[in-house]
C-alpha cells in the first residue's frame, strides 16, 4: 500500500477533518487506491513541459483599483449560522 | 394540446407562447403538475418552487399583453442546485449547505431570469458535484427516467432526469469532468459543455475552478444553441471569462457538413467502451459522414492518463475552495464547539459526504509540501500535453467524434461501491476539462431500451462548428425526440 494510516490521518488534520480510529482502516484503504491509481503519471515523461494551470494559459487579469462594492455586512451576517454584535461568532480564541 | 407541452422542445414551446396558443400560468402550472405526479419517484428536483414560478409565469402574462415582452417571458426553467439563487436554498446536494439561501444570483441565473424565463425549482446532483451517478446527494440518489432501477448520470442527472421526463424543456448544469455529458448521454437529452471561459462561473458553488464549466442540458442541439445565447459571454465579477465576441449560435445551425473534417481517436473506440454503445457511436458517425462528413482516424494517447491527471487537480482545486466551509460565515455549524478547531473539523465532518470527503483528502495530500511536486505539478504538466494532443488534432480535423460515456445508465448502487469504477465513467469526457474544450452529447440510439450519446468536442471557442454538426445529425435522425415513458404527450 502507498500510504500509511498516519499519512492519512495527518492529512485529515491539515483539511480539518475528523478521522476517527473506527473509520482510519477503511478510508485509508480507498485512499491508497486513489493514489495507487494517479501514480500512473509518474510513467509520463514531462521533463521541461511547463505545468498549465488555465487551460487556456489565462494570466490573471486587473482591474481598476476602485471601490466596486457597496457595504452587504447586513446581508452576508443574515447567512451565518451565528453571529453577535455584527459580527460571525467562534468559539473564545483568547482567554 | 395541454398534455402535449409536457416533453416539447423550448423552442416549441416559445412558439406556442408567441402565437398566444398558451399562456405562461398554463404551461408552467401544467409542468409543476407533471413534476408533482412523478418527482416522488424520480427525485430529480429537491425543491418546487410553485409560489414565485406562478407569480413569474402571470407576469410574464402580462408583459405578453401589453405587447413588450422579455424574449424568453413564461418559459419554463430548472437550475442545477449548484448555481446561487437569491433567497432560494442552494444545497449543492449537500448538508452542508442544506439550509444556505444565497443573497444573491449566479450569474447565469440572472442573465436567463432577465430573458424572462420561469424556474420551477431547483435539481438533484451529486453532493458538490462529485459523482457521476447523482448518488453521493445529501437528498438520496435520483433516479433515471427511462429505467428508474437506474441511475441518470451525474453529477447533473437531476438535470439530464428532469428534462428527460418532461419537468421542463431545459436545465441548467455544471460540466467540471463530464458532469453534464454524461448524464444527457444516460438520459436521452442533449448536454453542451461550451468552452472553458464561454460561460461565467459567478454565482456557481466552486468545484475545481480550472475545470468548471455551466452549460444546457435541453431536449435539442437548438434549445442548446438558444439558451448558450443568453449565458455566455465576458463577465466582470467572472476574471476567468473570455473576452471574445460570442456569435448568435442559432445562425448557422442548418448551414451543411460538407466537407467538414471529423477525427475519430483510436482510444475512444478500445476495450474501455461497452461494444453495444461501439455499434450506435460507429452508426451515428456513419450518418455525419453521410451529411459529408469526412471522417479521419486520429490519436489521442493520453485518453487514459487523463483519468489520473484529473483525480489529482480536480481534488487539490477541491480542496482549496473546500476549506471555506468552516462552520462560521455560512453552511453548517456543528453543536456545541469545544474550540476553534473543534468547530472547524466537526463542522466540516458532519457537512461533508464520503466522497467529498476522499477528495478533499486527495487534494489535500496532493498540495501538501512532500507531495506537490510528485502529484499536482506533474499532473498540471501532463495536463499541457493533453491540451498539446487536443491541438495537434485540430491541425488536422474541425472536429473530434465518439462516446459520451463507456456504457448506458447502470443500476443504482452497481458502482458506488469502489471510487475507481465511477471514476471510469468520465474516461471519454474528462480529457475536454482539462484542455477546456467545448463537448457536446446528442442522443444516438438505444440498446436494450436504454438511450447512448455521441460527444461531438470542438475547437476551444468554436462551439458553433459543434452545434452546427449536432443539429445536421438532429435534422437527419429522430433519437433525440423519443420520449421517455413517463412523458404521455407527443410533440415536438
Amino acid at each position: 500500500m502507498s500510504v500509511t494510516p498516519e499519512v492519512v490521518s495527518q492529512v485529515a488534520a491539515l483539511a480539518r477533518l475528523d478521522m476517527t480510529d473506527a473509520d482510519l482502516p477503511a478510508v485509508t484503504e480507498r485512499f491508497a487506491r486513489v493514489l495507487d491509481m494517479v501514480a500512473s503519471l509518474h510513467t509520463i515523461p514531462t521533463d521541461g513541459v511547463m505545468p498549465m494551470s488555465n487551460p487556456h494559459d489565462m494570466v490573471q487579469r486587473l482591474r481598476d483599483d476602485i471601490v466596486t462594492e457597496t457595504d452587504q455586512r447586513e446581508t452576508l451576517l443574515a447567512v451565518a449560522p451565528q453571529s453577535e454584535a455584527g459580527y460571525f461568532l467562534v468559539p473564545k480564541v483568547i482567554d | 394540446m395541454m398534455q402535449n407541452v409536457i416533453g416539447a422542445s423550448a423552442k416549441t414551446q416559445l412558439s406556442l407562447l408567441d402565437r398566444g396558443e398558451i399562456s405562461a400560468v398554463e404551461l408552467v402550472t401544467e409542468h409543476l403538475q407533471h413534476i408533482r405526479r412523478h418527482n416522488s419517484v424520480l427525485n430529480a428536483v429537491t425543491e418546487i418552487l410553485d409560489e414565485s414560478a406562478l407569480a413569474a409565469a402571470r407576469a410574464a402574462d402580462a408583459q405578453r399583453a401589453s405587447g413588450e415582452h422579455k424574449p424568453l417571458a413564461g418559459l419554463p426553467l430548472l437550475h442545477k442546485d449548484n448555481f446561487c439563487t437569491r433567497n432560494i436554498t442552494t444545497s449543492c446536494a449537500s448538508k452542508m449547505l442544506a439550509d444556505f439561501k444565497p443573497p444573491y444570483d449566479a450569474t447565469v441565473v440572472s442573465h436567463l431570469h432577465t430573458a424572462g424565463t420561469v424556474t420551477l425549482g431547483k435539481c438533484n446532483m451529486d453532493e458538490f458535484a462529485m459523482g457521476s451517478s447523482t448518488e453521493s446527494s445529501f437528498y438520496g440518489p435520483c433516479k433515471n427516467p427511462w429505467d428508474v432501477t437506474r441511475v441518470p448520470g451525474g453529477s447533473s442527472g437531476g438535470s439530464a432526469a428532469a428534462v428527460a421526463a418532461g419537468f421542463a424543456p431545459w436545465a441548467t448544469g455544471t460540466d467540471t469532468g463530464g458532469s453534464i455529458r454524461q448524464p444527457a448521454s444516460l438520459c436521452g437529452v442533449t448536454g453542451l459543455k461550451p468552452t472553458y471561459g464561454r460561460v461565467s462561473r459567478y454565482g456557481i458553488v466552486a468545484f475545481a475552478s480550472s475545470l468548471d464549466q455551466a452549460g444546457p442540458i435541453a431536449r435539442s442541439v437548438e434549445d442548446c444553441a438558444m439558451m448558450l445565447n443568453h449565458i455566455a459571454g465576458e463577465d466582470p465579477l467572472d476574471a476567468t471569462t473570455a473576452a471574445i465576441d460570442c456569435p448568435d449560435f442559432t445562425h448557422g445551425l442548418s448551414d451543411d457538413i460538407n466537407g467538414l473534417r471529423i477525427g475519430l481517436p483510436r482510444q475512444y473506440f478500445g476495450s474501455d467502451l461497452d461494444p453495444a454503445v461501439a455499434v450506435l457511436v460507429h452508426a451515428a458517425i456513419a450518418e455525419l459522414e453521410a451529411a459529408g462528413a469526412i471522417l479521419v482516424d486520429i490519436d489521442l494517447p493520453l485518453t487514459h492518463d487523463a483519468i489520473a491527471t484529473y483525480y489529482v487537480i480536480a481534488p487539490a482545486e477541491a480542496s482549496a475552495n473546500l476549506a471555506r466551509y468552516d462552520g462560521v460565515r455560512f453552511g453548517h455549524r456543528c453543536a456545541d464547539p469545544a474550540d476553534l478547531q473543534d468547530l472547524y473539523q466537526r463542522s466540516r465532518s458532519e457537512g461533508f459526504g464520503e466522497e467529498v470527503q476522499r477528495r478533499i483528502l486527495v487534494g489535500t495530500y496532493a498540495l501538501s509540501a512532500g507531495s506537490y511536486e510528485a502529484y499536482f505539478k506533474k499532473a498540471q504538466q501532463v495536463r499541457r500535453l493533453i491540451r498539446a494532443d487536443f491541438d495537434r488534432a485540430f491541425e488536422s480535423v474541425d472536429l473530434i467524434a465518439g462516446p459520451a460515456a463507456p456504457s448506458v445508465a447502470f443500476t443504482l448502487g452497481a458502482k458506488n461501491q469502489d471510487p475507481l469504477t465511477m471514476y471510469m465513467e468520465d474516461v471519454f469526457t474528462l480529457s475536454v476539462n482539462l484542455a477546456g474544450l467545448p463537448g457536446l452529447s446528442l442522443p444516438a440510439g438505444f440498446t436494450e431500451k436504454l438511450p447512448v450519446g455521441l460527444q461531438l468536442i470542438g475547437r476551444a471557442f468554436d462551439e458553433a462548428t459543434v452545434l452546427r454538426a449536432g443539429h445536421r445529425y438532429q435534422m437527419m435522425t429522430d433519437w433525440h425526440q423519443h420520449r421517455a415513458p413517463m412523458i404521455s404527450g407527443v410533440s415536438s
